[in-house]
């Protein structure tokens, strides 16, 4: 056994590895994480690496070579790695090195050394270099030799690619003790909080990254999170935002400085250009205006304007309204309705925008929660959602062995038969027509569960019936009563003429009934409490009682019959 | 997890409900669905501590487990992928707004129908494969035609307004209408259905009603076709703009041809109108159901109209009817009463004819009863007397009273028998007051 292998000797680190940018996270011995800053105080590290003269530079100071040395930086190679030459999409390097085909895999031709010939660096090594930089910082930080760590990766990167990044960390000195994916991080982070509380809810994760955008429609049961649906988006991202900005100021400074051309049409140029408007956009992030200013912006005529944050609004209003299009669609890919969704976590650095979390939280009812920094004071760094997942994730599990960890995340634990439909109990009536259905297992709920629910009894007390049955939810719309323009304010208020909204309400209607099952003698004012305990072959034992009571009643409901060959 | 509090109270149990041991299984639960759950925070690790038992899985457990599991990341569909035409890889981008942008994607299947998401994907596919640096990489030129082919499509397609402009004028979503002859082979509803539904694109309003077919009832069929008459189109001409010089030199020659665009707009504008309008004419004129709606409408007329000659028919005949039925009556009526009135001149002829025939009678009989004399003749003044006190009585008397007279004196031959009879008619005549007591003195 390896020392690194040793978890004894274990120091572990959550790592977030995005194609812009990575982070990195440690967690305290009181349990909370931490985001540890680089040594350029970065806590956003930028995941580029750039080689002049033989010296590598890292992370900000790597990104700043994007303006005079282009060829030799490499930047945005995270989704190139585990990935042959043919499925990826080169565009986001068009201003840092390009990818190439190299054997089966993808490198990038850069003078990585003093010498002055290029060699061909596959993105395995240059994921190794990035992940070496990363290591350090954390072990300079912790003062300790960072050995092992928690990688978050999107839902859909491949068998493949998760393999080509755990060999990747490992030539880095990093074991990866598990990969988790990036909207389970997210959710996990916020679980985690001290204040946090356990509840059966549906959680949309939407992040807005640098290159893409990645929705993830969550059931959170009782602390297990089972991933309903996902999208993937490669036209919405941070990148299309900048573009909006660099089009605005790129007119504004051909406007004013016709002679010196279009910066957009110089390679440096444009690397400038891009530079300035991606600090723009995240100063618009917290203050109403900006400044861009930017020294020799083409032809050697500098520029300075300013933006404020509407005007910024407006030019990417398309691509703002696109983004919370994805969340809708996602939501409507699990089969749900934006009234089943109770929180939006919205990740990836241009979450910080306002205007992205005004967009998606526009498209949903007022009960779900939109966490983003400018819809609540206590949401979390939307950058920093991930890592903190990843390192949290680590303190769990880093004590175990590996092959522990691997036994513990095998299909035959992770494969879980998960509820069909709601089960609940009728109240007010027992009849399925008049009665009000309530959940106590949500539908989608991962097997075994147990659910207990308190409920209060008729005014008298006396004979109660527990009528227990799967659920429908239904979405009532109602519609507004047309109307009736009163003639005389015609002219005046037409602000007032705003068609009103048909109004959606999530109801239920019972499907099937269950059981039934009564509790006789029921004091006044006395309340019931109904356990549920569904087995993974589908069995509900459910017992009935008398809170403060004595006795009670059990019973038993077989599973459904099993259609297939196999065993239930 | 905490309990579920809930506020609303449980229903009363109804009377006689019973079940054994106050349980009565109903139902089951529905299947459930193998989903993965995901390996990670606190609760996942009680989970996997309970379902281990210190267990270790094979390969064969992985494969066996996931059999059923329900997948949440797409697939690279495949209903985004056309075969390439090389004459379209060798356009130039220049010339793009002259491309099939459909085409250029792969989503001709779909066109207007194309959804955002898959004009995402054909996009993303196209980038794929048809990159510069991939082209490069495969020893061609660093030909980056085709790829601005594919971006300026993308840009387009990905434009609400763009796309509309584009759609507007894309001439391969066009279906033409039918010949006259095609129909006629019953291919009605399947030919024209095919032509309103692309027409339909063009729709302001939604839902845009389809065609229908021979069953359609005839309320869909005039709601189609006042739909296609008050059609509210988006179709829009600036696609086909002639390009508007961009340098500030020729501002007039700009001006012009901003006006020439205008106008050229506004003309095909009408023109489109007035094409969909002979569209509807068209397929109005050859809809078998306009024709079928108009002979069940006409036979309900005829019938209304036969049933109501016929109303009046009869009601004329009844009118008649009644009328010679109470003409009838009335003669037998008059026939009736005159036949009554003769017969009761005849009676009366008969009562005075029994009457003179009585008189005669009762006359005779004073003479059997000599007068009243008794034995031996009776002289002139007591036979006066008597005749005179006879007729006297007979004067007092009705003709019944003289036929019940006359019947009393029918065969009595006896004198004294007669006057007795005389007698006591006398004094009946005196008892009604007819007449006064003595005034018959022969009678005594
Ligand atoms: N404070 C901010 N305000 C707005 N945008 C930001 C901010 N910080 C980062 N971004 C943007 O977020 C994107 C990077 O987000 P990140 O989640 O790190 O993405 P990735 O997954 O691509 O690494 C970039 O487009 C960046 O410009």
């Amino acid at each position: 056994m390896s020392a690194e292998a040793d978890p004894t000797q274990r120091v572990a680190i959550g790592i977030s590895f995005g194609n812009s940018y990575s982070s990195i996270a440690f967690t305290s011995a009181e349990g909370k994480a931490e985001v540890i800053a680089n040594e350029d105080g970065d806590r956003q590290i930028p995941s580029i690496l750039s080689y002049v003269g033989g010296e590598e530079l890292h992370a900000g100071q790597a990104k700043g070579q994007l303006v005079r040395n282009t060829k030799n930086t490499v930047a945005y190679f995270r989704d190139f790695l585990g990935q042959d030459f043919k499925s990826i999409d080169p565009t986001p390097c068009h201003q840092s090195a390009h990818p190439i085909q190299h054997e089966s895999t993808i490198g990038f031709k850069i003078q990585d050394s003093a010498e002055e010939t290029e060699n061909t660096v596959t993105v395995s090594e240059i994921t190794t270099r990035h992940l070496k930089r990363l290591r350090i910082s954390a072990s300079d930080y912790l003062g300790k030799n960072v050995n092992a760590a928690v990688i978050t990766v999107p839902t859909n990167f491949a068998d493949a690619q998760k393999d080509a990044l755990n060999k990747a960390a490992k030539e880095a000195g990093l074991e990866v003790l598990q990969f988790i994916s990036e909207p389970v991080a997210a959710v996990l982070a916020y679980d985690a909080r001290p204040e946090a509380k356990l509840a059966d809810k549906v959680v949309v994760v939407a992040d807005l990254g640098g290159i893409r955008s990645d929705i993830a429609v969550i059931a959170s049961r009782g602390g297990i999170y089972t991933v309903l649906a996902t999208h993937h988006d490669y036209e919405v991202s941070g990148s299309v935002l900048d573009q909006a900005l660099m089009d605005h100021f790129a007119k504004e400074f051909i406007k004013k400085h016709k002679s010196a051309g279009d910066p957009r049409e110089n390679d440096r140029s444009l690397a400038k250009l891009k530079l300035e408007c991606e600090a723009v956009k995240k100063a618009l992030s917290i203050g109403t205006s900006a400044n861009f200013s930017v020294e020799s912006l083409a032809n050697g005529v500098d520029f300075q304007a300013t933006i404020n944050r509407s005007r910024y609004e407006i030019l990417a209003s398309k691509n703002f309204a696109a983004f919370a299009r994805l969340v809708t669609h996602a939501v409507e890919k699990a089969n749900l309705d934006p009234l089943d969704v109770s929180e939006i976590i919205l990740g990836g650095g241009n979450s910080h925008t306002p205007k992205v979390a005004s967009a998606v939280r526009n498209l949903f009812p007022e009960s779900t929660i939109v966490l983003a920094p400018s819809t609540s004071s206590t949401a979390i760094n939307p950058s920093e959602l991930s890592v903190r997942g990843a390192a949290i994730q680590a303190s769990l599990i880093q004590e175990f062995e590996l092959e522990d960890i691997e036994q513990s995340t095998h299909p035959a634990v992770t494969v879980t038969p998960h509820t069909a439909k709601a089960v609940g109990i009728l109240l007010i009536s027992g009849d399925e027509g008049t009665a009000v259905f309530h959940t106590i297992v949500d539908a989608e709920t991962p097997l075994p569960v147990r659910r207990t629910a308190i409920i209060a009894t008729p005014r008298e007390g006396g004979n109660v019936l527990l009528k227990l049955a799967e659920g429908l939810r239904h979405i009532k719309i109602t519609k507004p009563e047309p109307r009736v323009r009163e003639p005389s304010s015609d002219d005046e208020d037409d602000e007032s003429e705003e068609e009103e909204e048909e109004v959606r309400e999530k109801t239920w209607k019972v499907d099937a009934v269950l059981s039934e099952a009564a509790l006789k003698g029921v004091k006044k004012g006395a309340k019931i409490e109904v356990q549920i305990n569904i087995g993974h072959d589908l069995t509900v034992n459910a017992i009935f009682r008398e809170v403060g009571g004595k006795g009670g009643v059990r019973g038993i409901l077989q599973g459904p019959k099993v259609t297939q060959n196999g065993s239930a | 997890m905490a309990a579920v509090q809930i506020s609303l109270p449980l229903p009363v149990l109804p009377e006689g409900w019973s079940g054994e041991k106050d349980f009565k299984p109903i139902g089951h639960l529905s299947h459930a669905t193998d989903r993965n759950i995901e390996p990670v925070g606190p609760h996942f690790l009680a989970h996997a501590r309970r379902k281990r038992h210190k267990r270790t899985f094979s390969e064969d457990d992985r494969i066996q487990a996931q059999a059923n599991v329900k997948k949440v990341e797409d697939d690279d569909s495949d209903d985004i992928s056309e075969p390439e035409d090389p004459v379209l890889l060798q356009r130039e981008a220049k010339d793009w707004k002259a491309q099939d942008h459909y085409a250029v994607l792969g989503i001709t299947r779909y066109r207007y129908r194309a959804t955002e998401d898959q004009i995402k994907r054909a996009h993303r596919k196209k980038v794929l494969k048809h990159h510069p640096d991939k082209k490069a990489a495969a020893g061609g030129t660093e030909d980056d035609q085709f790829f601005k082919c594919i971006q300026k499509a993308t840009e387009v397609l990905l434009d609400p307004v763009k796309r509309r402009q584009y759609d507007s004028v894309d001439e391969a979503a066009e279906v033409e209408p039918p010949s006259k002859k095609a129909t006629q082979k019953g291919n009605f509803y399947k030919l024209w259905g095919k032509v309103f539904e692309a027409e339909g694109r063009f729709s302001k309003n939604t839902p845009v009603p389809k065609l229908g077919n021979e069953k359609s009832t005839k309320q869909d069929v005039e709601h189609f076709y006042n739909f296609w008459y008050t059609f509210d189109s988006w179709r829009t001409f600036e696609y086909l703009d002639e390009d508007v010089p961009d340098d500030n030199e020729n501002r007039d020659q700009k001006r012009h041809v901003e006006r020439k665009n205008a106008n050229a707009r506004r003309k095909k504008k009408t023109e489109d109108t007035a094409r969909l309008r002979k569209l509807v004419d068209d397929a109005l004129a050859l809809d078998e159901r306009i024709k079928l709606f108009r002979q069940q409408e006409n036979a309900q007329k005829n019938k209304r109209k036969n049933e109501k000659e016929a109303e009046l028919k009869r009601a004329a005949e009844e009118a008649a009817k009644a009328k010679e039925d109470e003409a009838k009556l009335k003669a037998e009526q008059e026939a009736a009463e005159k036949a009554q009135k003769a017969d009761s001149k005849k009676a009366k002829e008969a009562a005075k004819n029994a009457a003179k025939k009585n008189k005669r009678v009762v006359r005779a009989a004073v003479k059997d009863a000599n007068y009243f004399h008794g034995a031996g003749d009776a002289s002139a003044a007591e036979i006066d007397s008597s005749l005179n006190d006879v007729d006297l009585i007979i004067t007092k008397i009705d003709n019944e009273e003289l036929a019940a007279l006359t019947a009393k004196l029918n065969g009595k031959k006896d004198g004294a028998a007669i006057k007795q009879v005389f007698q006591e008619e006398a004094a009946r005549l005196v008892g009604e007051g007819k007449l006064k007591a003595g005034e018959t003195k022969s009678l005594g």
